[in-house]
């Protein structure tokens, strides 16, 4: 077949016909397609068959986003960051700090170069995380996969989690075979991922099929766990209740180093360049894909003006506790980097932990009715 | 369009055993059809505009089952998908349609004067009454596979016709994306506004895709005469009163449909239809005549009834709750309709209607005052 878009139709319709409508939009997709660049794409598809209307779908029907600014396109496959650059350096660009075509990404999942991170006060941090996604090389994404594609990369994982052992012995639990106390028990630990219900995710056709071949991991001491098929072929979590970060970095890249070990053994690497790092179905996933992150007490903190200037400056995001697109209860946040591409994954952590140990002496202050205008850090 | 994995060009290096659907848990008709064998024979197959099986069938896998009907668990993108993919669609259409076979012929029958009664249904009972049909344009793709620059000439088309509507039919197009906050909560207010949907059977198809571009709503003056563009299908035309007055309605129905067509015809545009599907339709539920004629009736003591549901399948008649498909009675008042579609006329359904919802509210008035309605149980039409 040499068809270069799904509906074969809308090639006799111009592009200013077919040009989507983004008066009212508000994402890093609608922020940079222009006329021009969808004239140049529109033909266009990955040797899968992905084409930019593909790409841009969930950035058309989502216009933005009340509490983040989205990314507003998704990849379907490797190939896409490339035959679609137009479009895709550019938001890259915005959504990266300045993240140039000619920029080289480094990885470092060496934990030992991470300073401190093993003495965040347990009275405020309650909680400590590390995520990141895989995708594995030659299976198109979450987007645009197939059943025996997404069927095949959830048999490599089983078979890949099911090596591990030591700290790392577990269990995996697909979703459509799951018992009802399987099921409590994972919600219960905060382990369980349901359908997605997000718009942003549904647009992109994440959702096909669910819940086939999805399913969750985690070792027996439940600090370890991998989701297969969800957002990404895999996301790998590393966490633990209270502050010590350095343990949990520690364990996540001990397990990930050994997981992808696994995969190459197989013939099947993750998909990862030295422009772009790891490869991911999120244009703001990909670097590092990680999101280290904590769950911290700020009641005071959060309701100082200058609250969201020291965010920035330390190179932090807030979310809720209940993760992207939730608010916060009760003046608890999960504060975690910001960043993705262009620094390592110690670097990161290292800023996580060195910010948060800040922003909880500055609660401190405020607790005690003391300024923390002195304390205020440059922007790093 | 990522709403199938249909033009992944790697699916092809599975096999069909391991691309097959898992329909386990499933209770729709496309899940009691497609047999592994069946996909194997078309899943490399697509209609010329690039429809493959996958596509069709994604709804119906994404939704294993509703809790009020029997869903149907695949849309069509196109004209042709009724014929490339005949092999998974033919045995639903039977299936849903009765009985209807690959070898029928299906009658259109659009005048008015046909129908015999329907002026008199009981206003204490029959709150409102209200005849909707679809029509795709041919040549176009249908609203799940159908691009921006084929939704927004559906619209362009739609509202050049409509704009040429007079008399008792002259209206306005309200652009969904244009429309002012007044005369928003005005749509919503005379219960005319379609929102973006969110019944997943529709969201998995993807039919929600670029929403609000290409949408809107045409009313004439009066109120009585609707037309959605680019809804669930290319347009749902609607007529409507309070009410138990269902010649009426019918009759505007009828006359305004007629004119709508021959305006698109002058256009060089048809409808979609065949002498054995009658009026193609992006949902196999809705060929044929694509009519669900309905009134709201109180039937608060007869819907109780131990006998309710055998006397409406009795009149092929079927019950919805009052705020259309999936939702639930309020207050004993149902919207009943005719159940078919496909195989009988338009005056066909429509007198069922009316013969039936006159029996229904007789039935109810002898429960009302303690009797029996069995001298009136109706035998199975």
């Amino acid at each position: 077949m040499t068809k270069n878009c799904h509906n074969d139709y809308k090639m006799k319709f111009s592009e200013e016909e077919e040009f989507p409508d983004l008066s009212l939009h508000n994402n890093h997709m609608a922020k940079v397609l222009t006329k021009d660049m969808y004239k140049k794409l529109r033909s266009k598809s990955t040797p899968s068959g992905f084409t930019l209307d593909d790409c841009t779908q969930t950035g058309v029907d989502n216009p933005g986003h009340p509490f983040i600014m989205t990314v507003g396109c998704v990849a379907g496959d490797e190939e896409c960051y490339d035959v679609f650059k137009d479009m895709f350096d550019p938001i890259i660009s915005d959504r990266h700090g300045g993240y140039k075509p000619t920029d080289k990404h480094k990885t470092d999942l060496n934990f030992e170069n991470l300073k401190g991170g093993d003495d965040l006060d347990p009275a405020y941090v309650l909680s400590s995380r590390v995520r990141t996604g895989r995708s594995i090389k030659g299976y198109t994404l979450p987007p645009h996969n197939s059943r025996g594609e997404r069927r095949m990369v959830e048999k490599l994982s089983i078979e890949a989690l099911a090596t591990l052992d030591g700290e790392f012995k577990g269990k995996y639990y697909p979703l459509n075979a799951m018992t009802d106390a399987e099921q409590d028990q994972l919600i219960a630990d905060h382990f369980l991922f349901d359908k997605p219900v997000s718009p942003l995710l549904l647009s992109a056709g994440m959702a096909r099929d669910w819940p086939d071949a999805r399913g969750i991991w985690h070792n027996d001491a439940k600090s370890f766990l991998v989701w297969v098929n969800e957002e990404d072929h895999l996301r790998v979590i590393s966490m633990e209740k209270g502050g010590n970060m350095k343990e949990v970095f520690r364990r996540f890249c001990v397990g990930l180093q050994k997981i992808e070990e696994v995969f190459k053994k197989h013939n099947h690497g993750f998909m990862w360049n030295e422009h772009l790092g790891y490869v991911l179905t999120c244009p703001s996933n990909l670097g590092t894909g990680l999101r280290g992150g904590v769950h911290v007490k700020l009641p005071k903190l959060s309701t100082h003006a200058k609250f969201e200037e020291i965010l920035t400056r330390l190179r932090l995001q807030k979310r809720g506790t209940g993760g992207v697109d939730t608010a916060s209860v009760g003046g608890t946040f999960d504060i975690s980097n910001a960043d993705r591409l262009g620094s390592s994954e110690v670097e990161q952590v290292q800023m996580v932990v060195d910010g948060v140990k800040l922003m909880v002496e500055m609660e401190k202050k405020l607790e005690k009715g003391e300024a923390i205008d002195g304390m205020i850090p440059a922007q790093k | 369009m990522p709403f199938g994995n249909t033009h992944n060009k790697l699916k092809m290096s599975y096999s069909a055993e391991q691309e097959y659907p898992d329909l386990s848990q499933h209770n729709n008709h496309m899940a009691k059809v497609l047999t592994p064998e069946m996909y194997g024979n078309l899943r490399d197959k697509e209609t010329p505009s690039g429809f493959t099986v996958d596509d069709v069938i994604q709804t119906g896998i994404d939704n294993p089952g509703h809790p009020f009907i029997m869903t149907v668990g695949c849309v069509a993108g196109d004209e042709e998908t009724y014929e490339v993919f005949k092999e998974l669609l033919d045995p639903i259409i039977e299936d849903r349609h009765g009985g209807y076979k690959p070898s029928d012929k299906h009658k259109t029958d659009l005048n008015p004067d046909n129908l015999v009664g329907g002026d008199d249904l009981d206003p204490n009972f029959v709150l409102s009454s209200r005849v909707r049909t679809g029509r795709s344009v041919r040549g176009f793709c249908l609203p799940p596979h159908c691009s921006r620059g084929e939704r927004r000439a559906i619209e362009n088309m739609a509202i050049e016709s409509l704009a040429s509507l007079d008399g008792d039919l002259n209206g306005q197009y309200y652009a969904l994306k244009n429309m002012t906050d007044d005369e928003q909560q005005q749509l919503i207010d005379d219960h005319f506004l379609f929102d973006k949907p969110v019944s997943p059977l529709l969201l998995a198809s993807g039919m929600g895709r670029d929403w609000p571009d290409g949408r809107g709503i045409w009313h004439n003056d009066g109120k009585t005469f609707l037309v959605w563009v680019n809804e669930e299908d290319h347009l749902r035309v609607i007529s409507m009163q309070k009410g138990g007055n269902m010649k009426e309605v019918f009759h505007r129905f009828c006359t305004g449909l007629t004119k709508i067509e021959s305006l698109f015809k002058d256009k060089g545009h048809e409808f979609m239809w065949n002498e054995h599907l009658g009026y193609v339709l992006t949902c196999p539920s809705n060929l044929g005549t694509g009519l669900r004629a309905g009134v709201h009736v109180k039937l608060p003591n007869m819907s109780k009834h131990e006998k309710f549901s055998e006397v409406l399948k009795r009149l092929r008649l079927q019950k919805r709750g009052t705020g259309g498909v999936d939702t639930a009675a309020v207050g004993g008042v149902f919207d009943i309709s005719n159940a078919d579609r496909l195989g009988f006329s338009e005056v066909e359904l429509v007198q069922m209607v009316v013969d039936g919802v006159k029996t229904l509210v007789e039935m109810e008035k002898r429960l009302e005052s303690g009797q029996s309605f069995n001298d009136l149980m109706p035998d199975q039409k």
